[in-house]
């Protein structure tokens, strides 16, 4: 599926949902498992792809849960989210540094 | 306070035993998300913004050290070392495995406690007063009734499938710290001719649609209290709304049906099911009065004196409640520090409470609405210890009450269903005010936020209350003014347009400049000032105090 790199700010989508067992907000990864990090999303400028992308992550019921696409946009520093409640679950609680903000791979 | 029985804990072993596997069936995809969901929300697992959190009752607020060690264990065992106390008395963890789940719950297990009933649409963790058995002004201990509530309503077979959740709030002292007419069914003690009964109160909320609740029955004996609330619960369960879940909740079918309809239902019901139930157990009641028996008091003579000046003089005078002993107090350990999020407690300092409790405070820990934590008995001579060893740990913010002291629910960042973020203005109001030392000169202050509708942290009876809601991808805040969750509940005004995320501190501190302006005098406070002056001058300093400048 293709990514779209466009240097210009420009829309596309990300398959987002929780992990089954840890919770953890995770994404459709390139290599099509997936991964904690949005910076490691595979995104979708296609609505067919994005929806089709989006049936078959809602069938792996024995490893996510409520999945469903993000609207993001891509920028020249990579790929960020287009309202505060997907920042959040980028980052983690705002409150004070825990979550993923603390991790190190945070903003990979 | 209240030991299980072996059928308590049989039940509790029996119950986590099915979670246990229903968790490994979900796993290994023998059940499918959507028949889960009931099973984990039964067990008061949410699947929240990051991670599962993990919803633990506190009975009617209600722990021993040995119960606030467990707690600690928890948080540093199995989440991320801390546990967050809510606006039901219980407490959160917001990180746990779904996989640790069922090893949590039977950590609880072994210190006679559970999650059940923390969610779904059953009869919820009953509450009450956070002094209870120790506030000078209650006319008895509410806690037993409650444990009997508890009893009744802990797996009762025609209330696990309801419209909706269902809350009930127990007290017995004229202030009403419960909140009752904020609940599904608000119980306030009486005594009539020397019985002890309830006035009955039914249909208050909070969330989208607020209504006070009003009085179903004027007094209802100790002896009938069960079936009358069973009837009560029945008639509900039977009208309610289940085609709408924003118009499920009783304080819609008695707004639809009106008071007189159901109370002549319930009475109905009540005269039907009441003979099923025989002669009320009485015996039984004793039995439970005697496990929340008073401690047994040190009152002997002690030679001690207590700061007249200072920083423990300053929280001895906010932070201590009238005991019925005089020789007590009620101790509130302030989970507020200044810009610390508000009913968040570190396991540490759990252990330490839980120390002080069981050395100091006859083994008793109470849990507050307001997301604090209580030493409901502690004898005046041991508050200087008590209070070096809180300061040790950041527990000894004197603020009990004042503009600092504010319910903020969890919001967006942690609530799926939350529309804006609450904790961070809670912090920087917080933060705001410390910088101005203003808080003590400003006085009695209830600020109240919630990050959605939903109403969580209880904004309409907050004499500010604040509400977060999403309009147009960004985060706006409304204000109310005028609530009160007292005796005299009244629901806050709601002053206008909403304001961002950036506008909103100084917007509560025009709110506060204008009410010192006007107050009349120093004991004067916000909310007797607003009853007094009204809205006027507070939405001038909201949306016109650029105009009100320019004509100065």
């Amino acid at each position: 599926m293709p990514q779209n790199t466009s240097s210009s700010p420009n829309y596309a989508y990300v398959i987002t949902a929780n992990h089954l067992i840890t919770g953890e907000v995770v994404y459709v990864a390139q290599d099509q498992t997936w991964t904690p990090w949005i910076q490691h999303a595979l995104t979708y400028a296609d609505d067919t792809q994005m929806q089709a992308a989006l049936t078959l992550a809602q069938s792996q019921t024995e490893t996510v849960v409520g999945v469903y696409s993000a609207k993001v946009q891509i920028t020249d520093t990579g790929i960020e989210t287009t309202h505060f409640r997907e920042a959040f679950r980028v980052t983690g609680p705002s409150n004070y540094a825990h979550g993923k903000q603390q991790e190190s791979l945070f903003n990979v | 306070m209240y030991k299980y029985s072996e059928f308590d804990h049989a039940f509790i072993a029996e119950r986590n035993r099915q979670f246990r596997t229903q968790v490994a069936h979900r796993l290994n995809g023998t059940l499918t998300e959507d028949e889960f969901k009931p099973l984990r929300l039964m067990n008061g697992v949410y699947l929240q913004l990051h991670a599962y959190m993990l919803r633990v009752a506190i009975p009617y607020g209600t722990l021993n050290s040995t119960q606030m060690n467990a707690l600690a264990d928890i948080a540093e065992r199995w989440d991320k070392g801390y546990g967050h106390f809510t606006t039901r008395q219980n407490i959160q963890f917001n990180w746990p495995k779904l996989s640790d789940i069922p090893d949590i719950l039977d950590h609880l297990a072994t210190v006679e406690m559970h999650a059940l009933q923390t969610s779904g649409n059953t009869i919820r963790n009953v509450t009450t007063d956070h002094f209870a058995g120790a506030a000078k002004d209650e006319l008895f201990d509410p806690r037993p009734y409650a444990e009997l509530i508890r009893q009744w309503s802990t797996d009762h077979p025609e209330f696990q499938f309801m419209p909706r959740k269902f809350k009930i709030a127990v007290t017995a002292s004229p202030e009403d710290r419960a909140v009752t007419k904020a609940h599904d069914i608000g119980l306030r003690g009486l005594i009539r001719d020397g019985q002890i009964g309830f006035q009955v109160i039914v249909g208050g909320g909070l969330g989208r649609t607020p209504m006070v609740g009003k009085i179903l029955k004027e007094f209802i004996p100790i002896n009938e209290l069960l079936p009358y609330l069973e009837a009560t619960v029945s008639v509900w369960n039977l009208l309610g709304r289940r085609d709408n879940k924003y118009k499920a909740r009783i304080k819609i079918t008695v707004h639809e049906h009106g008071i007189d309809d159901i109370r002549a239902r319930v009475e109905d019901r009540f005269n039907l099911i009441k003979l099923g139930y025989g002669p009320m157990d009485l015996e039984y009641v004793e039995t439970l009065k005697a496990h929340f028996s008073e401690p047994d008091y040190d009152i002997s003579e002690a030679h001690f004196e207590l700061p007249k000046t200072g920083p423990m003089a300053a929280w001895i005078d906010t932070n201590t409640h009238a005991h019925k002993q005089d020789a007590y107090v009620s101790v509130s350990i302030s989970l507020k520090k200044h810009g610390d999020t508000p009913g968040d407690a570190s396991a540490r300092q759990m252990r330490i409470i839980a120390e002080l409790a069981k050395h100091f405070a006859h083994d008793e820990i109470r849990i507050s609405h307001e997301q604090n934590v209580i030493l409901p008995h502690v004898p005046k001579r041991h508050l200087a210890q008590i209070y070096e060893v809180l300061r040790s740990v950041n527990l000894n913010t004197a603020n009990t009450g004042l503009i600092s002291d504010i319910i903020a629910c969890p919001g967006m960042d942690y609530c799926a269903l939350a529309t804006a973020r609450s904790i961070p203005i809670a912090q920087q109001i917080a933060q705001h005010f410390d910088a101005l030392k203003l808080e003590h000169d400003i006085g009695p202050m209830k600020i109240k936020i919630s990050g959605c509708i939903n109403a969580c942290g209880h904004h309409h009876v907050g004499h500010i209350g604040i509400l977060g809601l999403d309009r147009a991808g960004v985060e706006n805040y409304q204000i109310t003014l005028g609530g009160d969750g007292g005796p005299n509940m009244t629901l806050g005004d709601r002053m206008g347009p909403g304001f961002s995320a950036q506008e909103v501190i100084p917007a509560i501190e025009r709110i506060v400049f204008a009410y010192l302006d006007v107050r009349q005098a120093s004991d004067e406070t916000f909310l007797d000032c607003y009853r007094r002056v009204g809205s006027d001058p507070f939405k001038t300093a909201l949306y016109h105090a650029s105009e009100t400048q320019a004509a100065e």
